[in-house]
């Protein structure tokens, strides 16, 4: 391993390194209420290391040795493994992003950690490194060993509240998380046992070879791949295999939660388009309309059940769902059939665009209105929309934030998530996905039914107690950060925009 | 020649004064929220001294195209943001800003001592930027945010007084029943993308208004790039946004309820500007409908069925904004079906008196309000001797809702009425017919409930207020909605912040009438004509054709007709209110001798009424028309709702909570997948 292979690590091992920080910094500390805000501050490793990679990265595809860039030195180790591109590193930007606000969201409510505080945030860190490598891997097992570096955090991260519904909400995280990295084990063999490696370059060449009349041309590659959808499916909180979601949304922590519907889900969104466009686009027509399917199931299942939640974190679990499906619909829209008689998948760049900059908008407001509800939920200790009443009395900028928050879901402009649908369903619209476009619009209106009584809710009368919620000034600055995100990018979306687009044109599809 | 940053000043203006009370006034200077009122007012006077500007230079024919600015790029397809300046959308913000300005000036007397006068001050102005941005939009995208911008501020200021269950649940129903129509227009956005490339192919811009325009034109360099079914579903599309925003048939629903929002929000956002956005939209896309016979007929059908449909409704309703608002649905009806049948000036024309007439009478209820408390005519009467002059501008302004020569609703209904009779050629003889005949029956029922409204409200004896609806309402005790509480009662003329603006707007009603000029060669200055030659010459100039502009002669038949058919309608109204109640009084003076004469004469009124009136026209007519709305329209909405509630809780059946469960889910989803694969296969 040369440096260079150092240098190419390097945000990752900032990133654990971080998270070994703060365990130390634990142990030390006398005060534990600046663990908030050493986190911040460790996060400048790995974001300085990822601006100085961009920078350094340029135009070129890779920053790995070996690749088109760096042909003439020695192939890295890490060639084939990693790919650390414009790609990989935008979701860095994304991640770190998350954690930095999680970080300082978490202030107030870490106190109900009890004495695990510093595991708390060591453990985000943790995840957040399995998120950002999986970003980058090119290759099956590596793509499995990030994957399970993210879940395994994640899991004991829900059952951090140290009671009932949380320890239930973090063994059923763990358990289904088992079931699907079973599943998508078994996948990987079978899609080994026919390609004959583990490498994602190799395995698109091998697929393009198998001929065979059914879907994906090979039952090895068939089951294989459906398999490693479903171990996907889990990640990505998609239909049908949504049904850990409400539960472990209803039962982690409040700001875990955030983290986990908005870095986790990218990152599984990045995983998915890596290993499908770079590895199986030869028989994209196959998955491309099961990934339509499962888009549109994922809409109308996560918005048909969030009607009649009444917990608010339930309620968001089945938004999150549905929102996976809106961001499906952009992958799925990244496959156009083509127009010559031969029906070969054509890459249709603006689908994965799309689904970029909708993670992003979706992180923004996402974040804005979980940041949110755990300031209030610290306060009331309820979770019951019923108990939101009077919040615009009680706290009147938190209130219109978090409304703001919840129009951005429904997708009303000014905000981000206005334009990434629009964004969406254009290119489902362009990639001939008409139907799915229109599914999704219809969705769009139905969301609003819930979403609306939210607000409806927190403006009504006088709640029984008419007691002021305040915060501390971290989570103040982290739910405002959020939100101007979440309103810059409806107005100014451009830079996002742009982006997105040179992470996709990364892609060696 | 107005520079393109005066332009925008008019719409950044408002936005300055909602950002400056919501941001600056009202977390730091609370106690002086009169700061935010004046701000508001001086940022909007500025602005309609530069719409005006605007609109003369239009008038002068300047030529006031500005290049767009790029704003995205996705896929094919470029985004801009830009100013679409043509005759329309100069009197729009005229009308915007006039109207927005007077009720704002109102305001300062109705909503004194609101503890959200601030919030007040920053939720209207930010309608009105909104509003404005509408109207001044060259990009369909940039159109439709401001469109979404416009419902969020609406739903904010129907739900103001938010403390009532009435008032969020009636905005909450706003937002979604306008959600709906916003579906098909955001489809027909949609479609608007898949035809990117074929635009830039032809040099145009899928987005860009008047290219939109250009790309339906059959005469078009590169023949139509939309036509055929696909423009009319386009076209549909687009209609189903402006039908929901517009309260035409069957999402008109949300309008009576909105009247939940303080009375100057009615009068500018329900009654004047919003709700007009729809009639707008369709105007502002008439170059495409016109393209389409089918969507024509629609559009021509919806609003004559939504004009008289909602007339009926209002001649039987007791709360005096609920009548005007059906009034309002049913003049956004007239409006729709004159653009149905391609009478584009005319449409736009009556969009502009409506604006002032309904305006000043929504005001007035308001200033009414502001004596008895209430909002249920039941409880008014008499109000003629305490609030002389609410009552003059009132009448002048119920006149002209029925048309009555020589007011501004008069002229603006004639062209309609006319252009109906005559038929404009592009949609079928008979659509003309049962437009017309539509229109003319919706005169007559138009004219009974005004003249109700105004005679329960003024005429006869006063009936108690809000006292006497409490005590009333107590009585029943199951019923303690408490929508009309505005201070309790003091029979006095309104303050003269709240008289000064209603005598304005009672002016506009007399005069603006005149701009029409349908009878006289250039008299006060104003050209024959003017105004239908003015608004078709911006479509002329919008299809690139030469300005050929079909004006509408004044006919003394039509003018007769529709006169005799008000003057049925004021007759009948003042048969049935107001001599009977002047015999009722007559009763209590009287001794027996003449009471046996008089009990027939009230038997008679008795009959006539009651049975008449009561129960055969309203119970069966009135009252089918209410069922309907009750049982199938409500019935509707609320199927929708509890089907999808329910399919919602039978999904949520499966989820048990059992891990077991959860897993066995997945394997038959990997099961299901794989089956299903095989056999589409």
């Amino acid at each position: 391993m040369s440096v260079h292979d150092f240098y190419v690590l390097s945000p990752y091992i900032a990133m654990a390194g971080a998270a070994l920080l703060i365990i130390l910094l634990d142990l030390a500390l006398p005060k534990k209420g600046l663990l908030p805000y050493l986190t911040f501050a460790a996060l400048a490793g790995p974001l300085l290391m990822s601006v100085i990679q961009v920078i350094d990265l340029g135009n070129a595809t890779s920053l790995l040795e070996g690749s088109d860039a760096f042909a003439s030195t020695e192939p890295s180790i890490l060639l084939g493994v990693l790919s650390v591109d414009r790609f990989a590193l935008f979701f860095n930007f994304l991640i770190i992003g998350s954690v930095a606000l999680v970080a300082l969201a978490s202030a107030d409510y870490m106190k109900n950690m009890a004495r695990f505080q510093g595991e708390y945030f060591a453990l985000i860190l943790f995840a957040a490194t399995g998120m950002m490598l999986l970003a980058a891997a090119t290759e099956l097992i590596t793509i499995y060993v990030s994957l399970e570096l993210t879940t395994l955090p994640m899991a004991a991260l829900t059952v951090f509240l140290m009671n009932s519904r949380s320890s239930e909400a973090g063994i059923k995280f763990l358990i289904i998380g088992a079931v699907s990295s079973a599943l998508m084990l078994y996948g990987m063999a079978l899609v080994f046992g026919f390609t004959g490696s583990t490498e994602l370059a190799v395995i698109s060449e091998a697929v393009g070879k198998a001929t065979g009349d059914l879907p994906f041309g090979n039952y090895a590659l068939f089951v294989g791949i459906i398999l490693m959808i479903a171990g996907f499916g889990f990640k990505l909180s998609a239909a049908p295999f949504q049904m850990w979601v409400p539960d472990v949304y209803e039962g982690g922590p409040t700001p875990v939660i955030g983290f986990l519907s908005v870095a986790s889900k990218a990152a599984a969104f990045a995983i998915v388009i890596r290993v499908f466009f770079t590895g199986f686009f030869d028989v994209a027509l196959d998955w491309g309309i099961l990934i339509a399917g499962i888009a549109a199931a994922s809409m109308v299942i996560g918005n048909l059940v969030a009607i009649s939640q009444s917990n608010i974190r339930r309620l968001f679990g089945y938004s999150t769902i549905s929102h996976a499906g809106y961001i499906l619909v952009g992958v799925a829209a990244g496959v156009k059939s083509g127009e010559s008689i031969f029906k070969v998948p054509e890459f249709a760049p603006i689908g994965l665009d799309s689904v970029l900059f909708y993670l992003v908008a979706y992180a923004a407001a996402n974040l804005t209105a979980f940041f949110a509800i755990t300031i209030i939920s610290s306060k009331i200790k309820s979770d019951q929309i019923s108990d939101y009443t009077g919040l615009s009395a009680r706290n009147p900028v938190l209130a219109i934030l978090l409304a703001l928050s919840l129009l951005a879901l429904i997708g009303v402009p000014p905000t981000g998530i206005f334009i990434a649908k629009l964004y969406v369903f254009t290119a489902a619209v362009d990639s001939g996905l008409v139907w799915l476009a229109i599914l999704g619009v219809i969705n769009s209106a139905v969301s609003a039914y819930y979403y609306v009584r939210i607000i409806r809710v927190m403006f009504i009368q006088p709640s029984r107690d008419g007691e002021k919620i305040t915060a501390s000034p971290a989570p103040w600055l982290a739910l405002w950060v959020a939100g101007s995100a979440m309103v810059f990018m409806g107005i100014a979306p451009g830079f996002v925009m742009e982006a997105a687009q040179s992470a996709v044109e990364a892609l060696p599809v | 020649m107005v520079s393109e940053a005066v332009i925008w000043s008019i719409f950044l203006l408002p936005l300055g004064s909602f950002m400056f009370a919501a941001l600056v006034v009202r977390p730091l200077f609370n106690r002086y929220s009169l700061i935010s009122g004046l701000a508001t007012i001086g940022a909007l006077g500025t602005a309609l001294g530069l719409s005006i500007w605007t609109l003369r230079s239009a008038i002068l024919g300047h030529h006031l195209e500005f290049e767009p600015l790029k704003w995205l790029e996705v896929g094919d397809a470029t985004i801009e943001i830009g100013l679409l300046v043509d005759p329309l959308t100069a009197l729009m913000l005229v009308v915007v800003t006039g109207v927005s300005l007077l009720v704002q000036i109102y305001s300062l007397g109705y909503m004194k001592g609101d503890p959200s006068f601030s919030r007040y001050y920053a939720y209207m102005s930010l309608f009105t930027a909104a509003m404005l941005g509408l109207v001044m939009s060259s990009n369909i995208i940039q159109l439709y945010m401001f469109w979404e911008l416009v419902g969020v501020s609406s739903y904010l200021l129907i739900g103001f007084w938010h403390e009532r269950p009435s008032a969020a649940a009636a905005a909450k129903k706003a937002f979604i029943i306008t959600r709906i129509g916003d579906v098909g227009f955001l489809i027909a956005i949609l479609y608007l993308f898949t035809q990117a490339e074929t635009f830039s192919a032809a040099g145009l811009n899928a987005f860009h208004i008047p290219d939109i325009w250009m790309a339906a034109q059959a005469e078009a360099a590169a023949g139509a790039i939309i036509g055929g079914t696909a423009l009319t579903w386009l076209a549909l599309g687009i209609f189903a946004g402006a039908a929901g925003k517009s309260g035409q048939f069957p999402l008109h629903t949300w309008l009576p309820d909105a009247m939940e929002g303080p009375t100057p929000v009615s009068a500018l956002i329900h009654a004047a500007t919003m709700v007009a956005a729809g009639v707008f939209l369709v105007a502002r896309f008439f170059p495409v409908f016109e393209h389409s016979i089918d969507a024509m007929t629609v559009v021509a059908l919806v609003g004559a069925f939504t004009a008289v449909f909602a007339a009926s409704m209002g001649l039987v309703m007791n709360d005096i904004k609920r009548v005007m608002a059906y009034s309002t649905v049913s003049q956004l009806g007239y409006m729709m079906a004159a653009l149905g049948l391609g009478l584009y000036a005319p449409a736009i024309f009556h969009l502009v008196t409506h604006a002032a007439f309904k305006a000043l009478l929504f005001l007035g209820a308001g200033s009414v309000n502001h004596a008895t408390g209430t909002f249920d005519m039941r409880y008014m009467g008499g109000l003629r001797k305490v609030m002389p002059v609410t009552y003059v501008l009132m009448f002048i302004a119920g006149l002209s809702l029925v048309g009555i020569i020589p007011l501004a609703g008069f002229w603006s209904k004639d062209e309609i009425l006319l252009g109906a009779w005559d038929g404009t050629g592009l949609v079928d003889t008979w659509v003309n017919r049962v437009t017309f005949f539509s229109l003319i029956v919706g005169v007559v029922a138009t004219a009974f409930y005004t003249m109700r409204m105004i005679i329960l409200t003024f005429h006869g004896e006063f009936r108690g207020g809000i006292d006497k609806e409490i005590e009333d309402r107590s009585s029943d005790a199951a019923d303690d909605t408490n929508h009309s509480a505005h201070g309790g009662i003091h029979l006095h003329e309104s303050p003269l912040v709240m008289i000064l603006p209603m005598l304005v707007l009672g002016v506009i009603t007399v005069v603006i009438g005149y701009i029409a000029n349908p009878q006289w060669v250039d008299e006060f200055g104003i050209p024959k004509h003017w105004i239908t030659a003015f608004l078709s010459d911006g479509l002329a100039e919008a299809k690139n054709a030469i300005g050929h502009h079909e004006t509408l002669e004044f006919s003394r038949g039509m003018a007769l007709v529709s006169t005799l058919a008000a003057l049925l309608g004021i007759g009948l109204a003042v048969l049935v209110y107001l001599k009977r109640r002047r015999l009722v009084s007559d009763i209590l003076v009287l001794v027996k001798p003449v009471h046996i004469l008089l009990t027939q004469k009230y038997y008679m009124d008795y009959l006539y009424e009651n049975l008449m009136v009561r129960k055969w026209f309203y119970r069966v007519f009135a009252g089918t028309l209410d069922w309907l709305e009750k049982n199938i329209i409500d019935g509707t909405v609320d199927l929708v709702g509890w089907f999808f509630r329910n399919i919602g809780t039978a999904i949520g059946k499966f989820q048990t909570g059992q891990v077991q469960t959860y897993a066995t889910v997945i394997a038959f989803a990997v099961l299901a997948i794989i089956l299903a694969l095989l056999l589409v296969d």
